[in-house]
């Protein structure tokens, strides 16, 4: 099982409010965990607006767009497809997203994985 | 053309026909094969006479130019304003000119005339006067403006002399009309309807003396100028302003000693062609004389302009009397007149309408053989106008029962012309002269979908304005036709607009975005519906935004309850009231700010504006300020954000109220109301407008006897005047009103839609919004004024109650799994403040992801 060993544990799923993001530090990295509907699925995205360079993306409003899962920028308001990190309003532009899980109410990021999604 | 020079045209007078018969040339290539060269006495380019009045409800000079120096010089055409034609020599083919005292000759090939018209001031004694004016040109409106009275007598109860009383109506003065007829609108309505609009005019406080002249005026006791306005009646008013409008004379004098020939009652005789009796002479508008009538109307005008051009241009046109059709709204009423309304055919049949309760009258004038509409007058409902007007033009048959044209619609009832039945020939624009055809075509082939775009494409609507109703009906049947559902969709998860949501969450009592959401949408909601449906929400419940069921929703700055800044901290502006602060809180808001290291500004909106907080500080900086008595000042939400205030009567030697009392009053009535945008507020303590009332959402300008309240001002992107809504209330009428009106903006409004610009969506305009919140012809005053009054009733700080509730506390956290703070955020220091380091002053970006 040395592929569980990559899951990092980063919080409490009760942290974070149904329907909205929060920012989570992990391994030196700003992660915005955001919450879709009141259950267990969670997305992990950078914070880093890349529009405006802020660290804010985490505090977005957390929606749909014709059924796929988004988040819109507080900054300048683009949205960001969830699963992909691609940004609707120019999809030139895509974010890093981690893989993640959620384990008897634990949220778990697998960063290793985000070398390769940034890249 | 080898050797010969282009012929040139000469156009004397740049007024709104001269400036038509320019854009008529341009439009067929002439001011290319012609030199076309303008004077125009007046020192601007031309302008909209039309709506000269609107200099009174805050429009500028400027924006009512119809044109610019720039486009001239783009079509090529000499303009020269300030430069008036004194001298016709028709065997020289020369005018001459005179500017200041300069003068030259030009020669021309063919000469237009459009000198226009100049007011008719009965002679009168007394009429040269300090405070007598006439009213014609922007020039003369503004001295009019300036000069202060309280009461005003109108001379004339045209069209003309009802607008000029209600512009003085506007400026807070008490007026007289005139009228030498029986009675009012004497050339455009029947006794019947004028006896109504007078009973409607008099209602508004206006007086009116028909069948009676001004005798002589007379100088008042103490100043220089008006003082008494004596009638031939024999009855005096003490006025200290006259205004003649008694009509037009056309502008002759130069044609006349040219030795054209004149008409009967004045004007220039012109034929079909618009010719004079010289065949190189032109003249169009309000200077000319056709068939032994003048005109005072622009339409028959740009009629006259079209020919003009077009027989330059070697087409055959004919110009055929145009029609006096006219549809106004005078103070508030609706008048139209349209085709032979006072029913001069011979054997014309008549059908009418009355009912003098609702103050309505409709006349319909019927061909002998009652088959057609040949004219027809109507008061106090010119819904059906257009229709009718362009059904006059067109010819349409009638319908076996014309009376159910101009009855009152019954339940379920369709009845009515409408605009389907019209031929695609008809006239819809006269101003313009655009036929439902052309529209059509242009709804058609450029899928157009909504007014603005057919005005854009057809110009259609851009005159007097009359048509715009008949194009939107246009539109609708054509969208509808061609399977377009006529929507305004708040977004893809709601198919309802803003206006109908919040009706739904009132009626059912939502009170979540879930239970909304299940009912009336799909999906799960973005960023254009949840904080729409947060607003309606705490609009209609007043409930904490950041309980947890609403937390989601949020923007940004109401999810922290502060103004997100670039680099993603926050600023923090406590609430002070009216901009009033003592020496202790200004002492507390800068304890605060050195403590926390931020960045001071003096808002536009007469506070503190603390900058550069992070997320984590935004409660502790709260829990200071609150203990110094501040409390949230809603810079961040779509809601109440300050009334500003002057000085007032306190301090300042004119002040004639309390203004920074009152305005102290009204933010902390109206404060934390959230509203379809955010919500301004300024109170004046006398005229000379110090707190800027007239750009607010509300305004209140003190007076002597109470207080003038303007509604739908705005700064910002596009800049708006308030409009005056009511005068001289006591402060309960006032707060009444004021309750009522934003309880109907938030009930009405679309998703950020701020006041100015709903109010230009708003049917009827002002006269609309009185009749729903004064005479309350809806019927729902009193449940807009218990709203706001659970609105005040449940009023807290949002700040105060954040403290007190730990769930809401920690969501400040930057971070869910960690104390540390956002390492991103790095100030430098400038001018003794902090402010955020620019890309280029950073060490290095702690964590800059590829
Ligand atoms: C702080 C302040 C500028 C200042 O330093 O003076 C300001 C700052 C902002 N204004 Fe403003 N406006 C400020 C007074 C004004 C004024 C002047 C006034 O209120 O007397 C106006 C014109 C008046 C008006 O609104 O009619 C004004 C017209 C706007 C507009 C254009 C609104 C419009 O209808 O066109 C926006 C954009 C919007 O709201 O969509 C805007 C938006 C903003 C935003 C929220 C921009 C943003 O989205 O970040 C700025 C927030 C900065 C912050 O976090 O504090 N601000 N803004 C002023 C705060 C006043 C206060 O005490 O609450
Ligand atoms: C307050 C007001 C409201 C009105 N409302 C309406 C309405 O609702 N509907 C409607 O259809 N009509 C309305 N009218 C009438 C409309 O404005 C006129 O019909 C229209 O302006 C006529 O255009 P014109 O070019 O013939 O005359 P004008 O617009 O008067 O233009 C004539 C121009 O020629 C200039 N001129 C005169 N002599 C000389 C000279 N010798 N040399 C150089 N220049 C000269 C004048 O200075 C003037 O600028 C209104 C008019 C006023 C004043
Ligand atoms: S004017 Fe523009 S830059 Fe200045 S405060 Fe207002 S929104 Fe910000
Ligand atoms: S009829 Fe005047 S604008 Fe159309």
């Amino acid at each position: 099982m040395s592929d569980m060993n990559r899951w990092l544990d980063v919080i409490s799923i009760d942290h974070i409010d149904p329907d909205t993001g929060a920012c989570a530090l992990v391994d030196g990295t700003q992660v915005a965990l955001v919450r879709v509907g009141e259950g267990d699925t969670v997305y992990a995205i950078a914070n880093r607006d890349p529009f405006s360079g802020a660290y804010v993306l985490s505090r977005g409003i957390v929606g749909d767009a014709t059924g796929a899962p988004k988040i819109a920028s507080p900054m300048y308001k683009h949205s960001f497809d969830l699963r992909t990190g691609v940004c609707l309003d120019d999809p030139s532009v895509r974010l890093p997203t981690w893989p993640v899980r959620v384990r008897r109410g634990r949220v778990e990021i697998l960063l290793e994985a985000s070398l390769h999604a940034a890249a | 053309m080898t050797a010969q020079l282009a012929p040139t045209v000469l156009v004397v007078g740049n007024g709104m026909v001269g400036h038509r018969v320019v854009e008529e040339l341009a439009s067929r290539g002439l001011t290319r094969t012609h030199r076309v060269i303008v004077v125009g006495e007046e020192p601007r380019v031309a302008y909209d006479r039309v709506h000269l009045t609107e200099l009174f409800e805050g429009k500028q000079a400027s924006e009512l130019s119809l044109s610019t120096r720039d486009q001239y010089e783009a079509w090529g055409v000499e303009l020269c304003v300030g430069e008036a034609a004194v001298h016709i020599d028709r065997e020289a083919r020369t005018v001459r000119t005179r500017a200041g005292d300069r003068t030259r000759e030009i020669s021309w090939d063919h000469l237009v005339l459009a000198t226009g018209s100049t007011p008719f001031v009965p002679p009168t004694a007394g009429q040269d006067l300090p405070g007598c004016f006439v009213y014609r040109t922007i020039e003369d409106i503004e001295a009019l403006r300036a000069w202060p009275a309280r009461v005003g007598v109108v001379v004339g109860g045209g069209l003309l002399g009802l607008e000029a009383a209600n512009a003085l109506r506007g400026l807070g003065v008490r007026a007289h009309v005139v009228e030498l007829a029986p009675r009012l609108l004497a050339l455009q309505l029947d006794d019947q309807g004028g006896a109504l609009l007078r009973e409607k005019i008099e209602a508004l406080s206006l007086v009116v003396h028909t069948g009676t002249t001004v005798r002589r005026i007379e100088p008042g006791d103490g100043r220089a100028g008006v003082g008494r306005v004596v009638l031939a009646s024999g009855e005096s008013i003490d006025a200290d302003v006259v205004v003649f409008s008694a009509g037009v004379r056309p502008r002759d004098d130069l044609a006349r000693a040219a030795g054209l020939e004149i008409g009967p009652r004045g004007g220039v005789v012109i034929d079909e062609r618009c010719l004079t009796s010289d065949e190189r002479v032109h003249a169009v508008g309000e200077c000319v004389s056709f068939r032994g009538g003048t005109f005072g109307l622009v339409a028959p005008g740009y009629q006259m302009a079209r020919v003009v051009a077009a027989t330059l241009g070697g087409e055959h046109a004919r110009f055929d009397g145009g029609d006096a059709n006219a549809k106004l709204k005078l103070l508030g009423v609706d008048v139209g007149s349209f085709g032979d309304h006072q029913a001069r055919t011979p054997g014309a049949r008549l059908v009418s309408f009355q009912d003098t309760r609702a103050g309505v009258y409709k006349k319909l004038v019927l061909s002998p053989d009652g088959k057609r509409l040949i004219g027809g007058v109507l008061v106090g409902d010119a819904s059906a106008y257009g229709a009718l007007a362009a059904a006059v033009a067109s010819g349409t048959p009638m319908p076996k029962r014309p009376e159910e044209l101009i009855l009152p619609a019954r339940e379920g009832g369709g009845g009515g012309l409408g605009v389907d039945s019209l031929a695609a020939s008809a006239m819809l624009c006269s101003c313009h002269n655009v036929t439902k055809g052309s529209v059509v075509d242009a709804i058609r082939e450029r899928r157009l979908s909504v007014v603005s775009e057919i005005k854009a494409c057809t110009k259609a609507g851009t005159g007097c304005g009359s048509c715009v109703s008949l194009l939107s009906d246009v539109l609708k049947l054509e969208l509808t036709r061609a399977g377009v559902e006529v929507a305004n969709h708040l977004c893809e998860h709601f198919p309802a607009s803003r206006q109908e949501l919040y009706h739904l969450v009132r009626l059912h009592g939502l009170r979540s975005f879930r239970e909304v959401l299940e009912r009336h949408g799909q999906g799960s909601g973005c960023e254009i519906c949840k904080p729409a449906v947060a607003s309606i929400l705490a609009s209609a419940w007043n409930e904490h935004v950041l309980d947890k069921r609403h937390l989601p929703l949020q923007d940004t700055n109401d999810r922290y309850l502060a103004n997100l800044q670039r680099d993603g901290t926050y600023s923090v502006v406590p609430r002070v009231p009216g901009g009033e602060i003592t020496p202790d809180k200004l002492i507390a808001i800068g304890r605060v700010a050195q403590r926390y290291g931020l960045y001071c500004k003096l808002t536009g909106g007469q506070r503190v504006d603390l900058l550069g907080a992070r997320q984590e500080q935004l409660p502790a900086i709260w829990a200071e300020l609150i203990a110094e008595g501040f409390e949230s000042g809603h810079a961040y939400g779509k809601a109440l954000r300050t009334v500003k205030s002057c000085v007032g009567s306190t301090w300042c030697r004119y002040g004639v109220q309390d203004s920074v009392a009152l305005a102290i009053r009204l933010e902390q009535r109206y404060r934390g109301l959230r509203s379809p945008h955010k919500l301004k507020s300024a109170v004046s303590g006398c005229a000379r407008e110090c707190a800027e009332a007239q750009s607010k959402d509300f305004g209140v300008i003190a007076t002597e006897r109470g207080y003038n309240l303007y509604v739908c001002g705005n700064g910002g992107m596009k800049p708006a005047h308030a409009q005056l809504f009511l005068t001289d209330l006591d402060e309960q009428a006032l707060v009444r009103a004021i309750d009522r009106f934003l309880m109907f903006y938030i009930r009405t409004a679309d998703r950020l839609q701020r006041t100015s610009t709903w109010f230009a969506t708003l049917e009827g305009g002002m006269d609309y919004l009185r009749s729903v919140l004064v005479d309350d012809s809806l019927g729902i005053c009193a449940e807009l004024e218990a709203e706001m009054a659970a609105h005040v009733a449940s009023y807290r700080c949002e700040w105060a109650e954040v403290l007190a509730d730990p769930d809401k506390l920690r969501r400040f956290r930057p971070f869910v799994n960690s104390d540390a703070t956002d390492p991103s955020i790095v100030f430098v220091t400038e001018r003794g403040q902090p402010r955020p380091a620019r890309a280029e002053e950073r060490a290095a970006d702690p964590e800059a992801l590829p």
